[in-house]
Formats: C-alpha cells, structure tokens, sequence
C-alpha cells in the first residue's frame, strides 16, 4: 500500500500558558515525498506548527493543544503525535528537525552526526561510518569536510555548520524533515546548495519548511500553505500558489504589499 | 566658545573619575599582597623539612606541625567525598528538572540562609548531630561532615550557575535527536560545565580547608603524639593548630606561628590555583 499524505493534522489549536492561541484550527495534511512549504509574515504560527510535528513544543510553556496530528508509516499505520503517551524520544528520530541558526554540538564533526544514532544504541562503527557518508553526502558536505571529520564542528563556517545540521538529522534517518528557516543566516552560494540538497531529498523524505523569504518559497515549494496570525489562510500546490492565489491576503502577502 | 569649555569640564570630570576608580582598584588588591608579602617574611624562616614534616615538640614550641598538616588534608578530602556528589547533584536537579514553582523557590532561600549561617553556629550543630546523637565522637568524620554541610551552598551555587552558562540551544538540539533529558544533561551539559563545577567545587573546599569553627567541637584536638589512624580518630588541624598557639600557648615563638601561618596559606592559595589554572585551559578550549 502506498500512502499520499504523510501527515494529517485536523482542527489543530495550540494554546501558550500565558493564554495566546498560537495556532487556530489548522487543517491540512503533508503529502509523502515532496517538499511542503509553510509561509506568511512572523507570528503567524509557522514555527509552532514545526514544533507540534515532532513534540519540540513539550519543551516550551505549551498548556494545550488539541485537535489531530498523524504520522502515517509506508504500511498505512499511524501514531497520533499529540497522544501524551506516545514514544517522544522515537518519534523524533522519524521526524527529524533543522533550527532556523546552526546549533552545531560542542564537539566533532563526526561527533555531531554520530550523536543521535548512539543515544538510540546503535554501537557499530561500520554502521556508524556509513551514515556519516550518507548523510553528509546528503547534505552536500562530504566533499569539503571529509578529509576533517575529527576537527571540531565550530570550525566549520555557517554554511557548512548548516548543512552540517542537515546531515545530524539525516542521519538517524527520519521519514520526515522539518525545517525551520534553514537559511536564514546564509549567503546565497550556501543557499542554493541547501535548497538544491532539499530537491534531492525530496525523493526519500517528505520535508516540510518554513522558508525564510517568499522567493525561496515559491522556489522550493511542491505545496504551500500561507499562515496568518495562527490561521491557515490557504493552501496549494506551490505553482498554483505563486501565479494565482484564490484569497486576497495571500495574493498581498505574495506581491509585498503587507508583510 | 561655551560649549568648547564645557566639553573640556566634562573630559576632567571624566577623567578624575577614571583615576579615581583606578584607585579603588589597586586598594582592593592591596590588603592581599600585603598579608601574602607579611606572612612570608615572618614565617619563611621557621620553614624547614623538620617543621614541616616533624611533629610538635615542647608543648607546641618547638618541633614541626607534620599532624596538623595530614589533619587538615583529610578533613578536606572526605569532606570532597561527601559535599560534591550531593553538592552536584542537587544543582543538577535545580538547573536541569526543578519547575519554577513555591518549592523550588523555598529550596533556593535555604540554600542562600544555609550560606549565611555563621560557622561556629555549623560547629555546634556538628556537633549536637554528629559527634553526640550519631555517637561519632571527635572524629574526622564528625568534622568533615559539618564541614561538607557548610561547603554544600557554595557548591550548589557555582554547580549550578555552570550549568546554567550551557547554551539552552544544545539541549533543544540534543532532545530533537531523540535525547532524553538525562541523556542531555550526561553527554551534552555536565562536560561542558565540568570546568565551572570543578572550579566551584575547589573554591568551596578551600573554605572548608581554612576554616576553624566548625571543626573545633568535631574534629580537632590540641595534641596528638601520633597520626590519625581512621576516620574515627580525632586528629589536628592547621587552622585550629594556628589558633591554639597563637591564644593558648604561653610563650610562643612568633616565628612558628606565622611558619604555620604560611603552610596554611599556601594550602588555600595552591587550591586556588589549581582552580585558576583549570578555568583558564578550559576557557581557551571552549567553542562556546
């Protein structure tokens, strides 16, 4: 059997402590092996919607959410992210995350990638060292960095600290990347290898991502929803999107005229 | 031409201000030099091999301070032993897991009363607890274990002030890989804060080590013609030794005193250095 979306979230509401709803009634799912972009001005409740994905918001003052979030598995199974008992330290190994600012561990390039993996028990140093070729190959960074993978990460310029944070969360292998304005702190040289690397993930993992500009959301976009002060305000497939917004705020948005 | 001048009113003012603070500085640094410069030059001459390594002679007026030098190392130790896993472990809990809630908060105001508490009052706890109601007796025990509790706020401070320097963003990191909370704080925060927590943890030690009240009910005793034996055994100690010769010992020799004076000083001031030698290196190592 083969699914088409990889996540399902209906009537979404996430509510801070403090009583600010974050995201009002979000419906809309994520197809399987393309990239799905989420875009609107700041505040609108992009990051959060990131964070419910993969229970990054159980670390912030979130008092409620409510509503459906699943994640669908290639057999049609599905785990219900927002079910309080569920596996956290699991489900976030299927869906992976990359931080608006390189956050590169205080410790080895290899160090950084191995991480996770050992934290899940995997000891193999032959299974260790693939996946340190894989994802960084994955990420575009074998070239540069393979003659290095025991200097310390910070040495790594921004861009390559990035990418370096993209190859971490590849590689555990997760069926889903979540990618929260990945590059918003690069040039453009480093940009475009980014954004060239997500076109070729696409074909193994569904990634969703907040981009950091409307440009590179209609460049990257496969689907994209525009967010609005926590609503959804429409979502498309990405080139009907950017030529013909059905919604007025959308098409404003898109053109500049607020933002 | 009025505007030149108070501009030029304004660049003296500045500059008394600048020497003025530049003064204050160098008072405050010296009261330090000066007693370091004294006590060296007093107490140099008594230092020799046999007072150092040699036990009291004469009713303490001649001889060495061997005991009190071996005293005072192990009530530190043990007193390590206790106050840095209970020390440590407590800052984890208050810098890594404790909620922001009333009892967290009143677990932080004893720990800050606990600081404020003078030592002679921790003397006489040591020993109402430890040497009467747990039957330890004077002991090395008894006085490391009031020391330990006197060391135990200054350690969970520094502990967890370490900790809290750790950027927040590689615990988010460490978690959206799959981390657990203390998968986080094993692999990723306590190396990183190791340097801090163990500049701390001396720096409290080095009080414990030069301090005289609370082990004067515990721990300590005038003489002993020989080396404690175990943690049971009463023993001598520098601070107390110095003490003892300088109020209770009719014609003394100054230059013993201030002999004993210097070894203290340089057990407390090479403690300190280790700590300053460790958080320079791990200054110049951190990425962060």
């Amino acid at each position: 059997m083969t699914i088409t979306n990889k996540i399902v979230t209906e009537n979404l509401v996430l509510q801070y402590s403090d009583g600010t709803e974050s995201l009002k009634d979000i419906s809309m799912n994520i197809p399987v092996n393309s990239i799905s972009v989420i875009f609107g001005p700041a505040g609108g409740g992009k990051s959060t919607y990131l964070r419910v994905l993969n229970r990054l918001n159980d670390l912030a003052n979130v008092t409620t959410v409510s509503g459906k979030a699943h994640l669908y598995s290639e057999s049609g199974d599905f785990i219900d992210i927002l079910d309080p008992n569920l596996d956290v330290t699991a489900l976030r190994r299927r869906v992976g995350m990359v931080f608006a600012r390189p956050v590169v561990l205080p410790m080895s390039i290899r160090e950084n990638l191995t991480y996770g993996l050992e934290i899940a028990g995997v000891r193999k140093r032959s299974l260790l060292h693939e996946a340190i070729e894989r994802s960084l190959n994955q990420a575009a960074l074998w070239e540069e960095v393979q003659d290095r993978l025991d200097d310390p990460a910070m040495e790594l310029s921004g861009g390559q600290q990035q990418r370096l944070c993209i190859a971490r969360s590849l590689a555990l292998e997760p069926e889903v990347l979540l990618l929260d304005e990945p590059t918003s702190g690069l040039d453009p040289i480093s940009t475009g290898k980014v954004e060239a690397s997500l076109q070729e993930l696409k074909k193994n993992y569904t990634i969703v991502l907040v981009p950091h500009s409307v440009q590179q959301a209609a460049r990257a976009a496969d689907y994209a929803a525009f967010f609005l002060q926590g609503k959804l305000i429409e979502y498309a497939p990405g080139n009907e999107m950017f030529t013909t917004p059905q919604v007025q705020q959308t098409a404003d948005y898109i053109e500049g005229r607020f933002g | 031409m009025k505007s030149r001048s108070s501009a030029q009113r304004r660049n003296l003012t500045q500059q008394i201000g600048f020497i003025f603070l530049r003064l204050v500085a160098i008072i405050a640094v010296l009261p330090i030099i000066a007693i370091i410069v004294f006590i060296i030059y007093q107490g140099a001459p008594a230092i020799s091999l046999e007072f150092i390594f040699g036990f009291p002679s004469d009713g303490m007026r001649s001889g060495g301070i061997w005991p009190a030098i071996v005293g005072t190392f192990f009530l530190t130790l043990i007193c390590a032993l206790v106050v840095s896993p209970l020390g440590i472990g407590a800052a984890i809990y208050l810098a890594e897991y404790a909620p922001d809630n009333r009892w967290t908060q009143s677990i932080r105001i004893a720990i800050i009363n606990l600081a404020g508490i003078p030592s002679v009052v921790y003397g006489l706890f040591g020993l109402g607890l430890f040497v009467i109601f747990l039957n330890f007796g004077i002991s090395i025990l008894a006085g490391s274990l009031t020391l330990a509790i006197m060391t135990l706020p200054v350690i969970i401070t520094t502990t967890e002030e370490a900790l809290r320097a750790v950027p927040q963003s590689f615990r988010v990191v460490s978690r959206s890989v799959g981390a657990t909370q203390w998968q986080t704080v094993r692999r990723i925060v306590l190396p990183q804060a190791l340097p801090g927590i163990l500049t701390g943890v001396i720096l409290g030690l080095e009080r414990a080590a030069g301090e005289t009240a609370p082990i004067l009910f515990t721990a300590a005793v005038f003489f002993l013609p020989r080396l404690p034996s175990s943690p049971m055994d009463p023993t001598m100690a520098l601070p107390y030794h110095l003490y003892v010769i300088s109020t209770q010992v009719p014609g003394m020799s100054p230059q013993i005193q201030y002999g004993t004076a210097l070894v203290l000083l340089v057990f407390v001031l090479g403690m300190n250095l280790i700590a300053t030698i460790i958080r320079s290196r791990a200054r110049a190592r951190r990425q962060w």
